[in-house]
């Protein structure tokens, strides 16, 4: 292919007459979206983590009353349940279902009829909503327990894994699509000579296919990290917590994740709009925190194509 | 090659939004919902602000009135009844209505506005702890004076009345009386505990012979949970809460008639076509049809139904009836029906002195216009006013009927209930536990969802 020549043309979209007015009234265009931004999300964020620290039925007249949420978030037994719950679902999730549209990914890349078929159907759960799906897989889990008369509230293994196959079938088709973008970033050359060189299937895997992708595998963990904390619409729908059982003395809603917990703790009256508050910043921090140590982890195995 | 990783961060952002619009399913859904309220205020607005001086004098004092209605399936009827009032009095009169069992975050939303509600709904002893400082003492006002008893009317702590009931409803067991009389008995045969359930137990014995069963289901799903968690635990908690002498809410409570709603229950699962296995999946509408169709001779439920099945199933108002939840207490031949409300006006005390004026001004030719009247007795059933109208709702009429025989009322002792979601969700996981195997053991679990269950979400509720 022939170099084009570098030319100079002012009047160019990179030329200096283009970008010079861009970079002096930069801050005129980005202060609409920068406006919004504020208003929408950075001025709710700092009043949150204010009302946090106070008493308050509406956020007009909140109250200064310092760590006293935090102290009562983190003595509610219900919470710290939540917490465990959501970090074993956490694990199970990421794992099934990242193993699982890794393989159906793999499978799909390679030269077979039908795979942009397969691809579509694969996707296709992810457009449901959240709440529409847990309603229909609470009536399918009910609809096959029925038969062993049980029923899904029965007890919370049956929630707890309910859950993680709704949002295994839900997520896998989308982490899938990842996956096989990621598949067909791996350099052709490269595994040719691989093949040349005598690898293995499994060889090939381990040490061409998965560093290539490894931007790929860092993503889908993310998202489906984050996704598995921030859970919410599913819960909600699928058990809404229950069973709901006193156990010596303290309630505990099984099968109740965080965000889901401080929904309703939130609805419990006045007094608890701050506690709810309070757990809804320390589920920010907890989210951020293994978000950022995730992706710190896996980036550092990502390697240069 | 950083390209990729950066067309795969993209891809992958693109991706969080598209799982943000899977999030948001849950407004969606509640999408009509929320535009009610929106259009509605838009709709008073605007005719309002325009018309309505120029017809008639404008009042000297110009307040306004912002009325958060808590009833939905009344939403039309207070629009048009504002609208009357606005062209009578020039007064505007703003009309909001927050979706179903949304009420408190409407509500919560609403109060934090520079024009926040100066009407609006409180249901109970924790709402009016919640709202108390926001609720005017309504001692003196003419609206007040109205009322026909005390019944009806939030106390706060110190005494002071600061909301005001302006419906009750009534619940019991609905019976179908053509199909009672088609099995052989009339509502005369039932007079306690006893006599229910022999007839009961009698036309489930005979179900597939006459083609229909005693009790419709008894669904445990959320649309018909409160039905039970709520309703029918009214009955063990209101003969508890007299023996007691119970005036305001208790912190713990003992149980006492738990064994009497284990007769009424063990009646409802058993003599029912329902599989009580099930349960938790049997939704109120099943259970609802099942009773409209003809398919089972009692359902519990309470006089709000009476629209739906003279409406939707074409009942004949002569072949309903409601009769006491009779559940084997000493004395209950003389019951009456479960009498009270959740509807309460309460005035916001922090409005200005003209829109609280203006208010009470338009509650008070609520109560007592025409106008006023005939739409309350057209959309409630029990109107607690001197000056109301009897409406056409018979289990309404069936309610005052016990209650001028003689009979006790028994008040809704469940407005004491703390955290009562939390509670209630509580008794209906161990209710749909004891259903599906019937054993003394499960039956512990009931009673400790209960008692302990009272006690820990008193706590809760005070923490």
């Amino acid at each position: 292919m022939k170099k084009k020549k570098k030319t100079h043309d002012a009047a160019a979209v990179n030329g200096l007459l283009v970008r010079r007015p861009i970079r002096r009234w930069f801050p005129l265009f980005i202060l609409p979206t920068f406006v919004c931004f504020i208003i929408g999300f950075v001025w709710p964020f700092i009043q949150g983590i204010y009302l946090s620290f106070c008493n308050f039925n509406t956020p007009k007249d909140a109250s200064w009353v310092g760590f006293a949420n935090y102290v009562k978030a983190f003595s509610d037994t219900g919470f710290i349940h939540a917490f465990t719950n959501t970090a074993s679902f956490a694990v199970v999730s990421i794992l099934t279902i990242n193993v699982i549209a890794f393989l159906i990914a793999y499978a799909l890349t390679q030269k077979m009829a039908g795979a942009n078929l397969f691809r579509t159907v694969f996707f296709m759960p992810n457009l449901i909503g959240g709440v529409v799906l847990g309603y229909i897989w609470s009536m399918i889990f009910d609809a096959i327990l029925k038969g062993y008369n049980t029923y899904l509230t029965a007890n919370a293994t049956y929630g707890f894994w309910g859950l993680v196959i709704l949002v295994a079938w839900q997520q896998i088709g989308y982490m899938m699509i990842i996956y096989i973008a990621g598949f067909q970033a791996v350099p052709g050359d490269m595994l040719e000579a691989a093949k040349i060189d005598g690898a293995t299937g499994w060889q090939t895997l381990t040490r061409v296919i998965i560093p290539n992708i490894m931007p790929s595998i860092t993503i889908c963990t993310f998202l489906t990290l984050t996704n598995s904390f921030k859970m919410f619409d599913q819960n909600l729908a699928l058990t809404g917590g229950a069973p709901n059982i006193m156990f010596n003395g303290a309630k505990v809603n099984m099968t109740e994740l965080l965000a889901l917990n401080i929904y309703n703790t939130y609805n419990i009256n006045a007094k608890w709009h701050g506690a709810a508050q309070a757990k809804a910043v320390v589920f920010f921090l907890l989210v951020a925190v293994l978000a950022i140590a995730q992706l710190t982890a896996t980036r550092s195995k990502e390697v240069q194509q | 090659m950083k390209k990729r990783g950066l067309a795969l961060l993209l891809t992958a952002s693109m991706a969080l939004t598209l799982l943000a619009g899977c999030g948001g399913g849950t407004t969606e859904t509640q999408a009509p919902e929320t535009q009610a309220p929106a259009a509605t205020e838009a709709g008073t607005e605007a005719p309002a602000e325009t018309e309505a001086p120029a017809e008639t004098a404008a009042p000297a004092a110009g307040g306004s009135v912002y009325y958060l209605n808590f009833k939905p399936e009344a939403d039309q009827a207070w629009q048009d009844l504002a609208k009357t009032y606005t062209e009578q009095t020039g007064v505007q009169v703003k009309v909001v209505t927050a979706a179903s069992g949304t009420y408190s975050d409407t509500l919560t939303a609403e109060m934090a506005k520079s024009e926040a509600p100066t009407i609006y709904n409180i249901g109970n002893a924790q709402g009016l702890s919640d709202w108390n400082d926001y609720a005017l003492d309504l001692t003196g006002t003419s609206i007040y004076d109205e009322r026909i008893n005390d019944d009806y009317v939030l106390f706060d702590e110190t005494g002071a009345p600061k909301a005001l009931g302006y419906c009750y409803e009534s619940f019991g067991i609905i019976v179908n009386k053509a199909l009672l009389s088609e099995a052989g008995y009339t509502l005369d045969d039932i007079k306690d505990f006893a006599s229910l359930k022999a007839v009961a137990d009698d036309i489930h014995a005979r179900a597939s012979e006459l083609g229909f069963d005693a009790f419709s289901a008894p669904g445990l799903d959320g649309s018909s949970s409160w039905r039970f968690s709520g309703h029918l635990a009214n009955v063990p908690l209101f003969y508890e809460f007299r023996d007691d002498g119970v005036t305001s809410q208790p912190a713990t409570i003992t149980g006492k008639y738990l064994d009497q709603f284990r007769n009424i229950w063990d009646l409802y699962i058993t003599d029912t076509a329902a599989n009580p296995t099930s349960l938790s999946t049997s939704t109120g509408d099943e259970s609802e049809a099942e009773f409209g169709n003809g398919q089972a001779v009692f359902y519990q439920n309470g006089d709000w139904e009476f629209a739906n099945l003279t409406g939707n199933f074409s009942m004949d108002p002569d072949d309903l009836a409601m009769i006491p939840i009779y559940c084997g207490v000493d004395g209950e031949e003389k019951a009456g029906l479960n009498s009270g409300t959740e509807n309460c006006w309460a005035i916001n005390s922090q409005a200005s002195a003209e829109n609280i004026q203006a208010s009470i001004d338009f509650l008070y030719w609520v109560v007592t216009s025409e106008e006023g009247t005939t739409m309350l007795a057209e959309q409630f059933s029990g109107i607690p006013f001197k000056h109301a109208i009897d409406s056409n709702n018979v289990f309404g009429a069936d309610a005052k009927a016990y209650a001028s025989a003689g009979n006790y009322t028994l008040s809704w002792a469940f407005n004491y209930t703390p955290n009562v979601d939390s509670w209630r969700a509580t008794v209906v996981t161990a209710l749909t536990a004891y259903s599906a195997d019937p054993t003394d053991a499960n039956w512990e679990a009931v009673v400790e969802a209960f008692v302990d269950g009272w006690a820990y979400e008193y706590n809760v509720q005070n923490g």
